[in-house]
């Protein structure tokens, strides 16, 4: 489970030189409050997202168990030099590296002597984390991944943390705004370099004071171009992701202030369970990564990467989370070309596998009553989703293959269902009997349709 | 005065290269790979082991500083260098001379012409791997002291335009402040060409029947870019690369060529090109100005 999430600015002037400037020293009361938080929280595991971390192969997860090294910042290096000997979850970070892989990212852990943890991941652990009490793990930014890639990496970080059992704390590195002076300033004179910036920054902060994390998430684009967010506002959408995509949190900003002429803020975020936490109506929500969208431009990239209905390449297994999970190794759909070959699909409900109209036997193998025409409702229904998750609808079946447990007892009900879908849309159709399907169900159908 | 720049390279940094060659300041051992680029890499050095010179002074994007430009100012500098991104193919003990006298004079005259500029005097300062990278590829035996600036790269992030401008300020700079000094010098301008990489990578890093440019788009702007290299028509290329850079996502924003051509004084001499090749689906090539060659 996720007790906390954190943002936290990465550049390290809080950590060098908190004596410098009051805002500095503010930043740096923020962070040992969240401290203490976090502390106090019970937490195994701190997970960080770093986007001064940039990677190109997919993405990279830290898995030294102890790095340890004399760091020096690439423009602060007059402020100071940043030993750290840190201590991390290398059994976590193999968690986290399978996660993402299950959902389609390229993942890979890191431990090599020397590696060189960047700036704000070192002033983060030394400051949330100074004696080490905590194991920690660090994922990196992908310069190339943009909103649906991140949000399917924060997907596999809040499944790891599940799957490995731990209680997490994640902590976002990232600044609000990073316009910063070009130049060399006199610390005292530091200031959020423009009015707008500014404005902007504490929009956000409004937002997460509220614990409207999701709502962050989704103005995160717009709120990096118009302020120059860090990463595009990569860092909102790991968190929310990771996070549960919801605005039940108890927001609150510990502290905000410039950075070299970027806005730097400590947020802390608590999951609170008597506000609502239904997820968020998301229009770019993605389970899976399919891959790499833009090639000639950024902006290309930028614009290919949540298009207007999801189009799975030419020839690609689909899975959605909307449909129930597949009970062996086959995706729910599979396009080739023109064409979307459905996988048997049966009535279980996605999440609870719960069966409408109710299962054909007990665990035992006892027979049970049950409702054929409600399955059969059930069955179609599935289909739809995975159809309009693939780019397709029902509207666009071409071939029916059905299947009953028993043709006698369930064809009428099955077939009155089944044309009260079907009968403008003429899709051919083969109905057999079969002895027995995998789980408890008496209707399973399999479907052919066009895409696009 | 006196001093003069004898030859100016772009000198890309894909550490794939150094990797590829196993010397033995580098951790891991490959199978080899990237001959292409590797060859014209040889050839280069043959030419600089010919060429009279007593210091490199190299521009790389991986010092990428947003405070201003900054120059190394300590003598000696060592340590281990891994590559943040790739670190399975590049960890390397360095071991560098820094020329403080230059890099000093490259300040002055950069702050004389209105750039901000920014000598680095932390002794425990890690040196970027493009830096390296370049510098071994130039010059294996590290027996030249180097003087390493950083890419700037805020006022890329106001357009490309406005970097330019001050990339063409700092390459007049360096040029004066060379002059100056009264030395030979060798520049490096650390940067590919095309940019766009493939996000995932074979099993063996160096299987080369999986390296080829990313999309034909990048390779007709390379092409198109080293042609007029080969044509000695710099200021076109010099016109044309906010374009470049836009379209091809070229290295070339981190300025480093820009810089060179600049201190150069955008050479109308044709230049050499060593080598073209691909790493991980970017474009790069082997290219050099020699002044001297083109008088003759
Ligand atoms: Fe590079």
């Amino acid at each position: 489970m996720i007790l906390n999430g954190y943002l936290v600015p990465g550049k390290p002037l809080p950590l060098l030189a908190p004596e410098k400037n009051p805002a500095w020293a503010e930043l740096r009361r923020g962070f040992e409050t969240a401290r203490e938080e976090i502390a106090a929280s019970g937490a195994d595991l701190l997970l960080l997202y770093s986007t001064q971390w940039l990677n190109v192969i997919g993405h990279q997860i830290q898995a030294d168990p102890k790095p340890e090294w004399v760091h020096v910042d690439q423009d602060f290096h007059a402020f100071g030099t940043m030993p750290y000997a840190f201590r991390m979850d290398p059994g976590f970070a193999k968690v986290y590296e399978a996660t993402a892989r299950e959902r389609g990212l390229h993942a890979r852990t890191v431990s090599y002597r020397g590696f060189p943890l960047d700036s704000g991941v070192i002033q983060a652990l030394q400051l949330l984390n100074p004696d080490n009490a905590i194991p920690a793990c660090v994922v990196g930014c992908n310069m190339y991944a943009d909103r649906a890639e991140t949000i399917v990496l924060g997907k596999a970080a809040a499944a790891a943390i599940e799957q490995a059992g731990r209680k997490a704390v994640v902590v976002a590195v990232s600044a609000l705004s990073n316009r910063v002076f070009p130049r060399q300033i006199d610390p005292k004179e530091d200031r959020i370099y423009s009015a707008k910036d500014d404005e902007w920054n504490r929009k956000i902060l409004e937002m997460l004071g509220e614990g409207r994390l999701e709502d962050v998430s989704q103005v995160a684009r717009d709120f990096a171009a118009q302020a120059s967010g860090e990463q595009r506002g990569k860092a909102f959408w790991w968190l929310a992701s990771a996070m549960g995509q919801t605005n039940g949190y108890d927001g609150k900003v510990h502290a905000y202030g410039p950075l070299w002429g970027s806005g730097g803020t400590v947020v802390s975020l608590t999951p609170n369970s008597a506000k609502d936490r239904c997820r968020e109506f998301d229009e770019g929500e993605v389970q899976t990564f399919t891959g790499d969208r833009g090639v000639l431009s950024a902006a290309e990239a930028a614009r290919a990467t949540e298009p207007p209905s999801p189009q799975p390449p030419a020839s690609s297994p689909i899975r959605t989370d909307a449909a129930p999970k597949p009970v062996g190794a086959y995706p729910h759909a599979r396009r080739e070309g023109d064409l979307l070959f459905l996988s048997g699909i049966g009535p279980r409900q996605a999440g609870t596998d719960a069966i409408p109209g109710g299962p054909v036997r007990d665990a035992e193998g006892r027979p049970l009553p049950y409702d054929a025409a409600a399955q059969t409702k059930a069955v179609i229904e599935n289909i739809k989703i995975i159809l309009e998750a693939s780019g397709s609808s029902l509207d666009k079946v071409v071939d029916c293959q059905c299947f009953l447990i028993d043709m006698a007892r369930d064809f009428k009900a099955f077939n009155a269902v089944y044309a009260s879908y079907f009968t403008t849309i003429q899709a051919t159709r083969t109905t057999v009997e079969v002895r027995a399907l995998p789980t408890p169900i008496a209707v399973e159908i399999k479907v052919i349709a066009k895409v696009g | 005065m006196n001093g003069q720049i004898v030859a100016g390279v772009l000198a890309p940094h894909p550490p794939h290269l150094v990797y590829a060659e196993n010397p033995p300041q580098n951790e891991p051992r490959s199978e080899g790979g990237w001959e292409g680029l590797r060859w014209g890499y040889e050839r280069l050095r043959k030419k600089l082991a010919e060429t009279d010179y007593e210091v490199l002074v190299v521009h790389s994007p991986h010092w990428k500083t947003r405070t201003g430009t900054h120059v190394l100012a300590v003598p000696e500098l060592s340590g281990l260098s891994v590559d943040p991104i790739f670190p399975n193919l590049f960890r390397y003990k360095f071991d560098l001379k820094v020329d403080v006298e230059l890099a000093r004079a490259i300040v002055a005259e950069g702050r004389a012409s209105g750039l901000e500029m920014v000598p680095m005097e932390n002794p425990a300062f890690r040196v970027d791997y493009g830096t390296i990278i370049s510098c071994h590829l130039a010059n294996p035996a590290w027996d030249k002291p180097i003087v390493a600036i950083s890419s700037s790269s805020a006022h890329f992030d106001y357009s490309n335009e406005v970097g330019e401008e001050e990339m063409a300020k700092l390459g007049a700079a360096t040029a004066k402040a060379i002059a100056k000094s009264g030395k030979k010098a060798v520049l490096l301008a650390s940067n590919s060409l095309s940019h766009r990489h493939f996000t995932t990578e074979p099993e063996l890093p160096e299987d080369m029947s999986k390296e080829h440019i990313y999309h034909h788009g990048q390779y007709l702007w390379d092409m198109k870019v080293i042609q007029l290299m080969k044509e000695g028509r710099t200021r076109e290329l010099a016109d044309l690369m906010p374009d470049f850079i836009d379209q091809a996502l070229s290295e070339c924003r981190d300025g480093c060529l820009s810089w060179m051509l600049a201190a150069l004084g955008y050479p109308t001499f044709p230049a050499e090109v060593y080598a073209y090749g691909t790493v991980i689906g970017t474009g790069n090539a082997v290219v050099g100005w020699h002044p001297e060659d083109a008088m003759v």
